[in-house]
């Protein structure tokens, strides 16, 4: 295979989301790179991290490097009742690592929903998600959960504000030791640390799982979230993305985004969740909005490190040249690209590029 | 056909310890008794492949997706609080967290506390749980050196039977957490292979009660 024809990562998955979403009446939406800081300031509690760029501008305003792509959205959206708004976005952010707290620029391809939701809106947003993925990769699984079920169950046995942030983060772990020892410590009711190790332990197909956790269901707010869930797996269904959906209780966020269905993509290969997203209804509010809105990202730049593609050759032709006649030159290297050949011409050889086969362009005459 | 399963475990006691309770849950792989210069062993028959890591490192490799399992000291988890799922307490290796110092004598509390310690990030959650200001020390190892030669008022770290402290004229003052040693998982390697992850959780479950 000429290198020509292996996709380009990155690029052709964009391609495809784009046309994705587009099918679906989405609007790309582009945006400048930087956002007035204020916005940020205000809604600290919405962003995964508060390290941000900041900068002056020439006109001596604070600006910064986007850190998120949706708070912009939102901020920008007109929320006027009954009118909703689809886009999408192609865009680079700016976060600081866990690892070395650099900032880094991180690509990333993302669809907002921005107006009443309801059960199908979120099965459109979900098998649009599903779709992303099986567009990247056909390994691929989809985890969808239900804030409410967990907050609804945490909320029903009196748990305490500052408790319930350490026991939403052992319920992402799975950490079922760890959340009885909490529950022992602060003598909760020990039911709750029985329904959430059922929760915990639910990580599969749909709908009997649903099934599955109906007894734990104690109260309006957890069987409200299982009947939402119910009714948007049924619209996924109806759109043809439910292979590889699969509901995952323990799927949570920690930061204060998202309060209703929320969910997580994976794909063989990567070590963490390229696709995230879920309702986001309370940032539309702060922001004086009216309505709610879901959506959710993808991490592109995960592809490019670790669906490395291992390519043979950088190029199929190097053309080695020496002495003055280019148009010689020129001519073998016409003809070598109209065969649809890639070409490269150098100098020498100095072994930095793998190629097939190699030509040398000399005074007199061709030598291959 | 099974997927296999990569195991990373903390070399020293605690890794061979760990790896016995999961050859007694199934999961031998006779090369690694075996003492050779091989970094990494497989036994396509009970699908599992094992390697020796820094302890601290092999939350690293879980989170990163080169071990979908691994074995690691709570203290590891609270020090570097990686994105994994925490699904076993082995019960193995247990020890605590606490805060010592030069024996009979406690800091004033009217300065700056210097903490001299490996777990930087333990023991400023701790005393920031406390109120207290402090100064921490970073250091890699040896760290009761550090209260003996005043370079520090106390230390944060892992008391096991507090022999190395007596010795030292140290005692401990504080307890601030039990540790065990804990299985983890990659968040990802979960989903893929969770048939089998999920029977090893069940096996190594089973083989820990049979000890008891």
């Amino acid at each position: 295979m000429s290198y020509r024809e292996v996709l380009y990562g990155e690029e052709a998955v964009i391609l495809k989301l784009r046309s994705l979403y587009e099918t679906f009446g989405y609007k790309k939406y582009s945006m400048s790179k930087f956002e007035e800081y204020d916005l940020y300031l205000e809604n600290k509690s919405f962003l995964p991290s508060s390290n941000i760029l900041a900068f002056h501008s020439p006109s001596g305003k604070l600006l910064a490097l986007k850190p998120d792509i949706t708070l912009s959205i939102v901020k920008n959206a007109k929320g006027k009742a009954g009118a909703a708004e689809r886009v999408y976005y192609a865009e680079n952010v700016y976060r600081a690592s866990k690892d070395d707290h650099e900032i880094k620029e991180i690509m990333q391809v993302g669809l907002e929903y921005i107006g009443e939701v309801d059960t199908y809106i979120s099965g459109e947003v979900i098998s649009l998600a599903v779709k992303s993925l099986r567009s990247i990769s056909e390994n691929y699984i989809v985890s969808v959960s239900h804030m409410g079920f967990v907050t609804g169950l945490i909320d029903e046995y009196g748990v305490s504000f500052s408790l319930r942030e350490k026991l939403l983060r052992l319920i992402s772990n799975k950490n079922t030791h760890g959340i009885k020892a909490l529950c022992e410590e602060h003598k909760i009711d020990s039911r709750l640390y029985e329904s959430l190790e059922v929760a915990c332990g639910i990580c599969g197909d749909f709908e009997s799982n649903l099934n599955k956790v109906e007894r734990i269901a104690v109260n309006s707010a957890t069987k409200a979230a299982l009947d939402e869930l119910r009714g948007i797996f049924s619209v996924v269904k109806a759109l043809g993305a439910e292979e590889n959906v699969v509901l995952d209780l323990s799927v949570l966020n920690t930061i204060d985004y998202y309060n209703g269905v929320i969910f997580q993509g994976f794909i063989e290969g990567i070590p963490c969740n390229i696709l995230s997203g879920g309702r986001y209804d309370k940032l539309v509010e702060k922001l004086g909005k009216s309505g709610g809105a879901i959506g959710f990202a993808v991490y592109i730049d995960l592809i490019e490190r670790y669906c490395k593609s291992d390519r043979e050759y950088d190029v199929d032709v190097l053309v080695v040249y020496s002495g003055s006649d280019v148009q010689e030159l020129a001519l073998k290297v016409a003809e070598l690209t109209a065969n649809g050949e890639s070409v490269s011409v150098v100098k020498n050889d100095d072994g930095s590029l793998k190629y097939r086969k190699k030509v040398v362009v000399q005074e007199v005459g061709v030598n291959g | 056909m099974a997927k296999m399963i990569n195991i990373a475990l903390p070399k020293g006691r605690l890794g061979e310890k760990a790896y016995k309770v999961f050859s007694e849950a199934g999961y031998k792989c006779p090369e690694i008794e075996e003492s050779n210069r091989k970094l990494i062993f497989e036994n396509e028959e009970t699908g599992v492949r094992y390697f020796w890591a820094k302890p601290s490192d092999v939350a690293i490799y879980v989170e990163r997706g080169a071990a979908d399992v691994g074995i690691v000291g709570k203290d590891i988890l609270l020090e570097y609080a990686p994105d994994v799922y925490e699904l076993i307490d082995l019960g193995i290796g247990k020890c605590r967290m606490a805060v010592a110092g030069i024996k009979n004598k406690r800091p004033s509390t009217d300065s700056v506390l210097r903490v001299a310690t490996k777990f930087p990030n333990i023991a400023k959650e701790y005393y920031a749980s406390l109120g207290r200001d402090i100064d921490i020390i970073k250091l890699n190892g040896s760290i009761e050196i550090a209260p003996l030669l005043k370079m520090s008022d106390v230390i944060v770290d892992i008391v096991e039977t507090g022999t190395t402290l007596k010795e030292n004229n140290l005692e401990p003052y504080e307890s601030i957490v039990e540790i065990s040693a804990r299985m983890i998982a990659n968040k990802a390697s979960f989903k893929f292979k969770q048939t089998e992850i999920e029977t090893m959780i069940e096996k190594v479950k089973s083989a820990l009660a049979q000890r008891s």
